[in-house]
């Protein structure tokens, strides 16, 4: 099982490597922007396992984010939880949701599926809106808990991100290389055949919305304490939506390293733009780069790297 | 006489006001050769459908090995045995040939089989096919009369216990048909059950131990490939009014 | 209840887009309701510059947005149909198209509300006892006139009947001596320019914003997939009944929840399914 222990200290490292950046307290900067670039590594990872390795495209990244932001939100206010009960409940609540809307719409044609997401978003915004008790429309204000680790809460966030994106990999990685990830392939390449090749595609979808609705709010857990400030516009940003979408569409689907190049190059880009241009500008070339990419480059930069090896 | 392995009873399939089945039963027995004959639209395909359960029925039940499995979703069907092969192929693309059969070999037959490596043994059912020089290709590199032979070779993947054959010689050439012909005789004497849907006549007679003709959702005949030529009702089914 | 019924018949109007391109050309148009707002932007513009009647722009851009839509479709049929790959990169294709046009108007005219005058707007009759408002009559009078109109074009025209038969049979189409992609592109472009006019009434109804168009795709779809795919009469009615039940669910429960409306609604079809009311 040599590839496997290879994989455990390649993760471990990333993971050392991580939180020695987080111990030197490097410009803070770093560990601002590196946050946001991580969680678009989980946002992009989770997406995929549904999108890409399925092939049923989820819209709805931002409910399944502002879900488990507002979970965080909830526990916060109600019962101080610490960060890992807060990280493992909006997890299991984003899950649920993932669940919830796959039942309903995955007996249907995938087309429905996304449909459903696409409007999702907006409707849970608009109850979050109305709900007071996590801030409503105003929003709320969080206290980040104090003695952080690292010193800084920002510094510390980081440092958990770092962990939640490896693991998020690792758990990509893992049902990619399993019988349930070949499953998957084979039903998002023809649902019919792989139903009647013995593929039990209803229970295998609703296993890969439910893991990717459940890193989508672990991702969105920690972000109350990033912000401090959680309002239903910025949790449920389109941002999100298309981010999520066109990292794993530019870096490419079909393995889950395509992700994590979409979202490491498309996320410290928009980091830099952020300086130069708008954010409706930057939001703008991405949705370009993304149509473009469709179009012209269905495989993504790990098929374009693939044609070029001659594989 | 042995107990039916398919036992189809009654079955009716609709499609909003178009009855495309309308109660047919038959029997096929164990280790036969079943030809399923018929002019198109006469609800071959959606038979076929019902049985693998691709469709759900509108009415009737069907029964395999004794047990009811109407209600069966169509993965544990295969899972139980009964496997189809598609009239237009339907590879998994993004998979080489090999990987292909290693679907059907986890997923339907690791039920059954005794945890052999699942990549021997997908080499071992494109040797029998011919395949085994496509193994690692994908289905785009691959032939009309190789993509057909991927079909059956995914179907025996599968372990079937009952294979269904869904017009595999369509448009293929005369050396080619004898080719499959051949394939399914082949599994046919390993004991498998073999239903064939077909228009190319002269297979279908060469192959049927007994063939059912269906015309506009009924049955209209049964009997041996030679009864089935000289029957007058046959011959009204399809040279037409 | 009576601006349930009116709202209604504006709903159709929007809706009618969706209904053609994804109820009968069964192509997931996720964009149209980025559509619908660039139709209202274009009526916003013409008004504000030059005091054309916004419904008036509406109608005189349908040409411009049939050919847009032609162009849209030939460029999706291009890259996607003709490969069969259609199901994620064509869904990923048209949110693109979506998230381009919104991102676009919010550049051009930013995030504040914008609206049209009109003389009727503001006004309104009073029909036995109920005050009825212009500004949502004319829109609905429009909408029925539209669902009629497309529904004669499908049922009467030539081009209109291909496009029934290209859902149903490409083949019979191709006997027919029809090409199927130009039948199609031909059903995309008239989606796209009634979208121009649906927008038009969009924004005579009430102010708008580059992010209206997400309140819509739910509305949409809701009632594509209620009404039966593809049929235009079921369009009507289901989207009568959607605008009645938000405006039930507006006055007893205040206006947030209209969306939830759409949405729940969308999830029962969708369970009921698979015919919808008056669907194939």
């Amino acid at each position: 099982m040599a590839r496997s222990t290879r994989t455990l200290l390649v993760g471990l490292a990333v993971v050392g490597a991580g939180i020695l950046l987080a111990a030197l307290r490097v410009n803070p900067y770093v560990y601002f922007a590196g946050y946001v670039i991580l969680q678009y590594v989980v946002m992009a990872t989770a997406w995929n396992i549904l999108g890409g390795y399925a092939g049923y495209v989820n819209f709805g990244t931002p409910a399944f984010f502002a879900l488990g932001a507002y979970t965080a939100v909830f526990l916060i206010q109600s019962t101080r939880a610490p960060l890992p009960v807060l990280i493992l409940a909006g997890g299991l609540v984003s899950g649920l949701l993932g669940l919830g809307i796959g039942y309903l719409t995955l007996r249907l044609r995938g087309v429905f599926f996304s449909i459903a997401t696409l409007a999702l978003s907006i409707v849970l915004q608009t109850m979050i809106i109305n709900w007071e008790y996590v801030g409503g429309s105003r929003g709320l204000s969080v206290i980040r808990p104090s003695g952080p680790p690292f010193g800084s809460y920002v510094t510390f966030l980081f440092a958990v991100m770092v962990l939640l994106s490896v693991m998020a990999v690792t758990v990509a990685r893992f049902i990619e290389r399993s019988w349930v990830g070949r499953g998957l392939a084979a039903l998002r390449d023809n649902e019919e055949a792989a139903e009647c090749m013995g593929v039990p595609t209803l229970r295998l979808k609703l296993f890969a919305t439910t893991v990717s609705g459940v890193l989508l709010g672990v991702a969105g857990a920690p972000f109350p304490y990033y912000v401090t400030f959680v309002e239903p516009t910025s949790a449920f940003n389109l941002d999100y939506a298309v981010n999520a979408l066109a990292m794993p569409m530019i870096g490419g689907t079909t393995s889950w390293v395509g992700p994590v190049i979409g979202a490491v190059l498309l996320g410290t880009a928009q980091q830099l733009a952020t300086v130069t241009i708008s954010s409706e500008m930057n939001l703008f070339i991405v949705g370009v780069v993304l149509v473009a990419f469709v179009v012209l480059a269905p495989e993504g930069i790990v098929g374009l790297v693939r044609r070029v090896r001659g594989r | 006489m042995a107990p039916a392995l398919l036992e189809v009873d009654g079955l009716t399939k609709r499609f909003g006001g178009f009855t495309a089945l309308n109660g047919v039963s038959l029997d096929v027995t164990p280790g036969e050769r079943f030809g399923l004959i018929g002019p198109n639209g006469s609800g071959k395909t959606t038979l076929i459908n019902c049985v693998s359960g691709a469709l759900p029925a509108d009415g009737g039940r069907i029964r395999f090995e004794g047990r009811d499995i109407t209600a069966v979703p169509a993965h544990r069907r295969t899972r139980l045995g009964i496997v189809r092969s598609f009239q237009i192929p339907k590879p998994f693309t993004s998979m080489t040939v090999a990987q292909n059969l290693a679907i059907p070999l986890e997923y339907a037959a690791g039920a059954r089989s005794d945890g052999a490596d699942v990549a021997a043994e997908a080499m071992e059912i494109l040797r029998t096919i011919g395949l085994e020089s496509k193994a690692h290709t994908r289905p785009a590199g691959l032939t009309q009369i190789e993509m057909r032979k991927l079909e059956l070779a995914r179907a025996m993947a599968a372990k079937p216990k009952l294979l269904i054959s869904d017009e595999a010689m369509a448009g293929l050439s005369s050396a080619e048909i004898d080719d499959i012909l051949a394939i399914l005789f082949r599994l046919n004497e390993r004991g498998i059950t073999i239903i064939m849907i077909e228009h190319i006549m002269r297979a279908v007679m060469r192959f049927s131990e007994r063939i059912v003709v269906l015309d506009a959702g009924e049955r209209i005949a049964e009997g041996t490939p030679d009864a089935i030529v000289r029957n007058p009702v046959v011959e009204k089914a399809y040279l037409g009014e | 209840m009576v601006a349930g019924l009116l709202l209604g018949g504006f709903y159709a109007a929007v809706s009618l887009g969706v209904s053609l391109i994804f109820g009968l050309l069964d192509i997931a148009n996720i964009a149209q309701p980025a559509f619908v707002i660039l139709g209202s932007y274009a009526a916003y513009v013409m008004n504000s510059s030059f005091g054309l009647d916004a419904i008036l722009t509406g109608l005189l851009f349908t040409p411009v947005f049939y050919v847009l839509g032609a162009v849209v479709y030939r460029l999706y049929y291009g890259s996607f149909e003709r490969r069969g790959e259609e199901s994620l990169r064509g869904l990923v294709f048209f949110f693109g198209v979506l998230f381009i046009i919104e991102v676009s108007l919010s550049l051009k005219y930013g995030v504040d509300y914008r609206l049209v005058e009109a003389a009727y707007i503001g006004k309104s009759i009073d029909l036995g006892g109920v005050g009825i408002a212009f500004r949502l009559l004319v829109p609905c009078l429009v909408g029925l006139a539209m669902t009629l109109a497309l529904h004669l074009f499908l049922s009467r025209t030539f081009y209109g009947r291909a496009v029934m038969a290209v859902s149903q049979d490409r083949l019979a189409l191709r006997l027919m001596g029809a090409d199927p992609v130009r039948i199609k592109t031909i059903a995309f472009g008239v989606g796209i320019a009634a979208a121009s006019l649906a927008g038009a009434l969009l924004i005579t109804i009430a102010p708008v914003v580059p992010s209206t168009d997400r309140d819509y795709i739910g509305r949409m779809f809701a009632i594509t997939v209620l009404g039966g795919m593809g049929s235009i009469a079921g369009t009507l009615v289901a989207a009568v009944i959607l605008g009645v039940a938000e405006s039930l669910m507006s006055t007893f429960f205040g206006p947030s929840w209209s969306l939830a409306v759409s949405f729940g609604i969308l999830l029962v079809a969708l369970a009921v399914r698979p015919a919808g009311l008056l669907g194939r």
